[in-house]
């Protein structure tokens, strides 16, 4: 299957603040925040269709997100992930001694993963920690 | 009639409507979302004055965050995870012991979160932390700390939120997006309004937005600086290149000379402009260097026009937080308490760099989320240690923990001050009482310490 790479930043979204506030173990915040969100050329690159499952790899941790068309684009050359467990998952952590972790700015591998399930909240925190 | 007073007007008509005349609203609600820190809700309850039905004039966020509180799902006391997996509810007495214990038998506890809570419990979160001698740290470690460390280095030329309202004409929101994170930010104090000197409201406003996105805030731009990730700081100098006058190389940060010069010349034609920022350059490489060189471009800027710069601070009371330590311990963040005095070192006694190097043997978190917005790396670091989270919702940080306290929303449930972001006190208001027998945070904090005195006393 086809690879790409790319730069990987994260923030809000108000449907991640809306679905945050409703709690964070329901589907809706899953649905707002296990996403990554890519231009129409990525997906061409990645050989994928749109709303596919797909798992996002960095030299710190790898998830399994859907693949949304970017909401807030065109942004050539990045991937969205808003600010989650599902983010948090592959961010560079290193804070280069200014206590800040590097959230903005990862290169991450994407490839299809349709078949693997975007697991919640809990379940994924749960699945990496415990 | 106004408009906006006869939408106000049908507003409170509809409310009538649905719950009859004994009907309550509740004027002048405090929002205890984001740092924008609205103070014009109003909260419609039923007759019996216990129920929210609805929330008027807040944004999508802190509506659902009003109306969430009153969710049948809602845990109301505390739950202890067993060695199964499974989850036993406790007291509240049996909570402050073993939150007391951990506190008192760790050696190095970390004090984490702070900044969706009051400042007199953040308060009484000091005097504990003192006496367990714990690093305390807030949100601003993941949000706004690269900002604390700037102001430190170079000071900040700064306004209030009102005084962007009545005279900014030049308004610059780099890597922030407040249509989705501050979303009344904008029609408050810093597009639309119509102040005593910005009379057209945003026709009287030049916006510009410096965003690696095409956001939906700078889809709204005068102009949009879609830079390339990551270079904020080579295009922050080149605006100070331009602004001078200076000769700039064809493009910087894949932006065009031309437009660099044009954006230069826009803010210092005006009469008053100010930079807001956010994430975009605090979590970005450069971090507090990031910051530096934007307090920079407000001071040159200052040579020619009146500038400011104001961090778009996320929780309702991240900025409370850094006052109160401030004025308690000499810093806003990152204050290592175990040596039985304040030491403030970023890198070395910041949250994450302390879970990472395993240097904290116990952690306690309160009015955060550090299981959803801590790199994941942290978060297993705090699944292994004893644990205890307090906070209203379930969250990833309490699924992690050993022990989870369930308390009542400040703001909505309980009073306190808290502080917007650009340092203005705002009181809170209860709009109605938590669920029979919840505390609030400051109660359990203060069980916790007076158990804690006792413990201390007797060994």
């Amino acid at each position: 299957m086809p690879e790409i790479e790319i730069n990987l930043i994260s923030g809000r979204t108000i449907d991640q603040g809306v679905s945050m506030e409703n709690g964070k173990e329901k589907l809706a915040y899953r649905n707002a925040c296990g996403i990554i969100e890519l231009d129409d050329v990525e997906f061409k690159k990645l050989g994928a269709y749109r709303n596919t499952n797909v798992r996002v790899t960095s030299e710190y941790g790898s998830v399994i997100v859907k693949a949304i068309q970017a909401t807030q684009g065109p942004h050539p050359g990045l991937g969205w992930i808003p600010m989650g467990p599902w983010a948090n998952a592959v961010v560079d952590p290193n804070t280069y001694s200014t206590g800040m972790p590097t959230f903005k700015g990862t290169p991450v591998k994407v490839e299809a993963a349709a078949d693997e399930p975007v697991l919640d909240a809990i379940a994924l925190i749960t699945q990496e920690c415990l | 009639m106004s408009r906006s007073l006869m939408r106000l007007h049908s507003l409170r008509r509809s409310a009538y409507r649905q719950v009859g005349n004994l009907a309550k609203i509740v004027t002048d609600v405090v929002c205890p979302f984001c740092g924008t820190l609205c103070d014009d809700l109003e909260v419609a309850l039923d007759d019996s004055g216990e129920k929210i039905l609805e929330v008027y004039n807040a944004c999508a966020i802190g509506a659902t965050k009003f109306l969430h509180s009153q969710a049948e799902d809602r845990l109301t006391r505390p739950q202890m995870k067993q060695e199964d997996g499974s989850w036993k509810e406790v007291t509240y007495d049996e909570a402050a012991e073993y939150t007391a214990h951990m506190l008192v038998d760790a050696k190095k506890p970390l004090m984490y979160g702070w900044s969706s809570t009051s400042c007199s419990a953040q308060s009484v979160g000091s005097e504990l932390g003192e006496e367990v001698g714990a690093c305390m740290d807030n949100t601003a470690t993941v949000c706004h700390g690269s900002t604390l460390i700037a102001v430190q280095d170079v000071g900040v030329p700064s306004a209030t939120l009102g005084e962007i309202a009545n005279r900014a004409d030049r308004v610059v929101f780099w890597g922030c997006n407040p249509a989705h994170a501050h979303p009344r930010h904008m029609s408050r104090y810093s597009i639309f309004p119509r102040g005593f000197f910005t009379g057209k409201g945003s026709k009287s406003r030049k916006m510009v937005v410096v965003d690696p996105r095409r956001t939906d805030t700078a889809k709204m731009a005068d102009i949009h600086l879609q830079l390339e990730q990551g270079r904020d700081y080579e295009l922050l100098s080149a605006i100070r290149v331009a602004i001078r006058g200076e000769k700039l190389p064809e493009t910087v940060a894949g932006i065009p000379a031309e437009t660099i010069y044009e954006v230069a010349d826009t803010l210092k034609s005006g009469r008053f402009s100010v930079i807001f920022f956010g994430m975009g350059v605090t979590h970005s490489l450069g971090k507090n260097h990031n910051i530096d060189i934007a307090i920079s471009v407000t001071r040159d800027l200052n040579d020619y026009t009146k500038a400011a710069i104001i961090p778009m601070r996320g929780h309702y009371n991240v900025t409370g937080s850094g006052q109160v330590w401030g004025w308690q311990f000499g810093f806003p963040y990152c204050i290592d308490l175990s040596r039985g005095f304040a030491r403030y070192n970023p890198g070395d006694s910041s949250s994450n760099d302390l879970l990472i190097r395993d240097e904290v043997d116990a952690a306690f978190v309160l009015g955060s989320d550090p299981g959803a917005h801590f790199p994941v790396g942290s978060v297993r670091k705090i699944a292994q240690l004893p644990s205890v989270c307090i906070d209203p919702h379930i969250t990833p940080t309490s699924a992690v923990s050993k022990l989870h306290v369930p308390v009542a929303f400040v703001g909505v449930e309980v009073g306190g001050c808290a502080y917007r972001m650009d340092n203005v006190p705002i009181e809170t208001r209860k709009v109605v009482e938590p669920p029979e027998g919840m505390l609030t945070d400051e109660e359990f904090l203060t069980m916790v310490l007076k158990r804690v005195k006792e413990i201390k006393g007797a060994a």
